[in-house]
């Protein structure tokens, strides 16, 4: 059992969570992931490691409350527990040598961009971030990227916070203009990624996304993470998370994440007592 | 007085039609009267052909011997000399290519039960055990084991009752390795596997679950944290794909993931939130347990056409004799001599068929088996929505990609010296699947014995300088 040490929502639907696991954090990199379960007979979901605190054995998620798991999680406090914790997966995101950088992040995925574009930031590159969100309610983590990046833009997808528009078109502005990065770093749903990929593909800036398909055991046990990365099949569990933007194969990785989505509405939806009482198979 | 008998006494099953409907166990034991009367099928043969056949060299006629004068406790003590995990065995070893193959009265008629005796003198032992744990006094050596399955468990055990303070670390939320996430509920109880576990911790032996050795902590962390010798049995589990087209269609599983979703993750549950596609035609592709296991599984979930597709014919079927016919039994379709070449979605990404040829059988190839070979324009469709990949796994490259002078061979396997699981690295042994490939239980259970017997002789020799 995990200890849960602190626990706080950055915006609706989206909370912060410390858990107390001194293993995983001896050897957490940023760009690595946990899975955890919430309960006995729970699902195995995967966080990435927002942080990592060698002094007190935390590790820091941030996670978007969107189906029956990450609800309950959220009906979760300090000094509840979640019942598995096991990490940290993946490999570490590849820094070393950067010295520009552009991250981009949406929506929850800004969770995951947090550490890359810190440790960045510590190894002395110039980081420019962009991160956007829907609306400005939903804006969490401003100040700690406003911290750690040399230009830092915010989107709104409607334009709730002054600045209305796509990740991607700022970015393609900023390419337009004439800024030049080592590498482009991006983590968001799935679609954004693939456009930010299109859009830094004239440009020949080389791209790194942040895979998320459904997982299981993240060991490379299973398969089912499986992604097609220039024509080639990849786990992303043990030969990700992170990939060449410019190579994914995104229009099947959107179908696969889709496999389970009646599933998942049921299971939601029986979360939230809605089928009580309602016959269903 | 011998039982003159030409058949075995035949093993209680729950009805086919029943038990397509459920997940519990299909073999219901023998009664302590069938067990007799099967023990005394036994010649007690001198020369104990039979037990050449066991790879950890059971005295097969010992206990059996026992068994016919009632003395199922003995018996139990006598399997427990050279085998830690008899309930299991018990269930799952292939006897037919084993301990029976060799027994001479398979010579006319059909051989000893010595699987189902065996099993029967485990199930006793743990039904009526008064269970009086001895207290090893501790010899105060620390020993780390990766991997809980069968190789890990058994080199657990032994190192446990020699005295050793042994912490197994699992990556998985539950020990038991394949016997929890791979061989389904219905061959093997998980119910046995917690037993075994429980045994373990009545040891005093420390289970650490959550924990992957080479990303949570290395080999080189736990020296570090004083163990002073590792037994590395972390199985084979990295699946293997055909690479051929539409692998990546929704509906395709691995074996692995179907049978984890549906053992591990109990997805057949109406109370685990882990989901499964429920398909009315499904193919599970491959011949060995694996495939029979996720085509038994399928069809438990409501599927209403199986069908096990393999390249070879019904005589080259890996699978356990026992099990096809179960499957046979249960209206498992096999379609023989055939093999998949590409795999069709819908326009939604979805499995619709897949295209398979028919096979034949040329000139034996390098495994002695005769090579399949295409018969041409033979191309068919076989509609299905799921299709099962059971086709071979690997070790999984987790510690020996992050440990340094840890030597593999071309297939991600360990090598080890000799035996007793000696590899490369000082005081780091392995044993099991990680070091033979996808084996059998009884394989890394013996591997793991013999390692804790080396490696107790190692420390014994290190403390003596
Ligand atoms: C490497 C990786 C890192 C991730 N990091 C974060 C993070 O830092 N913060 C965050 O909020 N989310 C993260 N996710 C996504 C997170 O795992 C899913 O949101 C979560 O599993 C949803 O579960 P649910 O039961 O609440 O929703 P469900 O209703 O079950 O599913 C909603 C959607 O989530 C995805 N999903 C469902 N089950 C899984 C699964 N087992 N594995 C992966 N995706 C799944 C599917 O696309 C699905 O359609 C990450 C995913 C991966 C693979
Ligand atoms: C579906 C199926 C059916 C089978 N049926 C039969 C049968 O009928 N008869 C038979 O004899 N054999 C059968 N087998 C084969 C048999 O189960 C295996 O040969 C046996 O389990 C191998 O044991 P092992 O201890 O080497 O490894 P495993 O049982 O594979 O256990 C390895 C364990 O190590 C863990 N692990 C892996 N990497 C790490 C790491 N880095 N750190 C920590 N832990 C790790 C894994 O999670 C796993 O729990 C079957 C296999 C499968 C998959
Ligand atoms: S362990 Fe397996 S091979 Fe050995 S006697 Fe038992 S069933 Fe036969
Ligand atoms: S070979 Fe058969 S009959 Fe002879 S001892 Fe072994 S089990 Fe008994
Ligand atoms: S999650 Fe199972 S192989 Fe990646």
């Amino acid at each position: 059992m995990f200890l849960i040490t602190e626990k706080r929502a950055l915006a609706p639907k989206v909370s912060l969570m410390k858990v107390k696991a001194p293993y995983v954090v001896k050897h957490a990199k940023p760009g690595q992931f946990v899975i955890l379960r919430v309960e006995e007979n729970g699902e195995r979901v995967p966080m990435t490691i927002t942080e990592a605190n060698r002094v007190d054995g935390t590790i820091t998620i941030i996670f978007q409350e969107i189906g029956a798991t990450t609800f309950k999680m959220n009906q979760l406090n300090a000094g509840d527990y979640l019942h598995d914790f096991v990490g940290p997966l993946g490999r570490a995101s590849e820094l070393e040598g950067l010295k520009k950088v552009a991250v981009v992040g949406g929506g929850v995925g800004c969770a995951i961009a947090y550490p890359v574009a810190k440790a960045l930031h510590d190894q002395g590159a110039i980081v420019h971030t962009i991160i956007g969100f829907r609306n400005k309610d939903l804006i969490f983590l401003e100040d700690e990227f406003n911290q750690c990046s040399d230009m830092l833009i915010v989107t709104t997808d409607d334009g709730s916070n002054g600045n209305q528009g796509f990740v991607t078109n700022a970015l393609k502005k900023l390419l337009e203009s004439g800024e030049r990065y080592d590498e482009v770093f991006t983590i968001g749903p799935l679609p954004m990624m693939k456009f930010v990929s299109l859009t830094t593909k004239p440009f020949n800036i080389k791209t790194i996304v942040s895979m998320n398909p459904i997982m299981i055991d993240g060991t490379g046990m299973c398969g089912g993470c499986r992604v097609t990365v220039g024509n080639e099949m990849k786990f992303a569990c043990v030969d990700g998370p992170d990939f060449d933007g410019h190579l994914v194969d995104f229009d099947e990785a959107i179908r696969r994440n889709q496999m389970y989505s009646p599933f998942e509405k049921r299971q939601l939806d029986e979360n939230c007592n809605l089928l009580r009482g309602v016959k269903h198979d | 007085m011998i039982n003159l008998s030409l058949k075995k006494n035949e093993m209680p099953l729950q009805d086919p039609k029943e038990r397509i409907n459920n997940f519990d166990e299909v073999s219901l034991g023998y009664s302590l009267e069938q067990a007799i009367d099967e023990a005394k099928r036994c010649l007690a043969c001198k020369h104990k052909p039979c037990v050449k056949g066991c790879p950890v060299e059971i005295d097969i006629p010992r206990f059996i011997q026992k068994i016919t004068q009632g003395e199922i406790e003995e018996a139990y003590q006598i399997i427990g000399e050279s085998s830690s995990l008899p309930s299991v065995c018990g269930r799952v070893c292939p006897q037919e290519t084993q301990c029976e193959e060799l027994c001479v009265r398979a010579i006319k008629g059909e051989s000893v039960a010595i699987g189902r005796l065996e099993r029967f003198v485990a199930d006793y032992h743990h039904n009526n055990k008064h269970l009086l744990i001895e207290h090893v006094q501790s010899n105060n050596h620390k020993i780390a084991v990766v991997g809980s399955g069968p190789s890990g468990i058994s080199c657990a055990y032994d190192l446990a009752q020699l005295g050793y303070k042994v912490t197994m670390f699992e990556a998985l939320h539950i020990p038991g390795g394949v016997l929890v996430y791979g061989i389904p509920e219905f061959r093997l109880p998980k119910e046995i596997v917690r037993t075994e576990i429980k045994t373990l911790q009545d040891l005093g032996v420390e289970i650490e679950t959550n924990v992957i050795i080479g990303k949570t902590l290395s080999i080189e962390d736990l020296f570090e944290d004083g163990f002073e010798a590792v037994f590395i049995g972390t199985g084979a589990g990295l699946p293997k794909f055909m690479n051929i087209p539409g692998e990546m269609l929704n509906g395709v599983y691995s074996a692995n993931e179907f049978l984890t979703r549906v053992n591990l993750m109990k997805a057949y549950h109406q109370s685990s939130a882990t989901p499964i596609q429920m398909a009315k035609r499904v193919a599970v592709i491959g011949g060995g347990n694996v495939a029979v296991d996720a085509a038994r599984c399928a069809k438990r979930l409501g599927a209403e056409e199986v069908s096990i597709v393999y390249r070879r014919s019904m005589k080259e079927l890996p699978a356990r004799l026992e099990e096809i016919e179960h499957a046979e039994e249960e209206g498992i379709i096999f379609k023989l001599l055939t093999n998949p070449v590409q795999i069709i979605g819908d326009e939604k990404g979805y499995v619709q068929s897949i295209e398979c040829v028919q096979m034949e059988l040329g000139e034996p190839d390098s495994s002695g088996r005769r090579r399949p070979l295409i018969k041409k324009d033979s191309n068919f469709i076989i509609e299905v929505e799921s299709v099962i990949m059971a086709i071979g796994t690997t070790p999984n490259p987790l510690i020996t990609s992050t440990t340094k002078g840890l030597d593999t061979n071309s297939s991600g396997c360990i090598i080890t010296k000799d035996d007793s699981g000696k590899t490369s690295r000082e005081m780091v042994f392995a044993g099991g699947d990680v070091v033979t490939g996808a084996a059998t239980v009884i394989l890394a259970m013996g591997a793991g014995r013999k390692s804790a017997h080396a490696i107790d002789m190692k420390i014994r020799s290190l403390n003596q300088k």
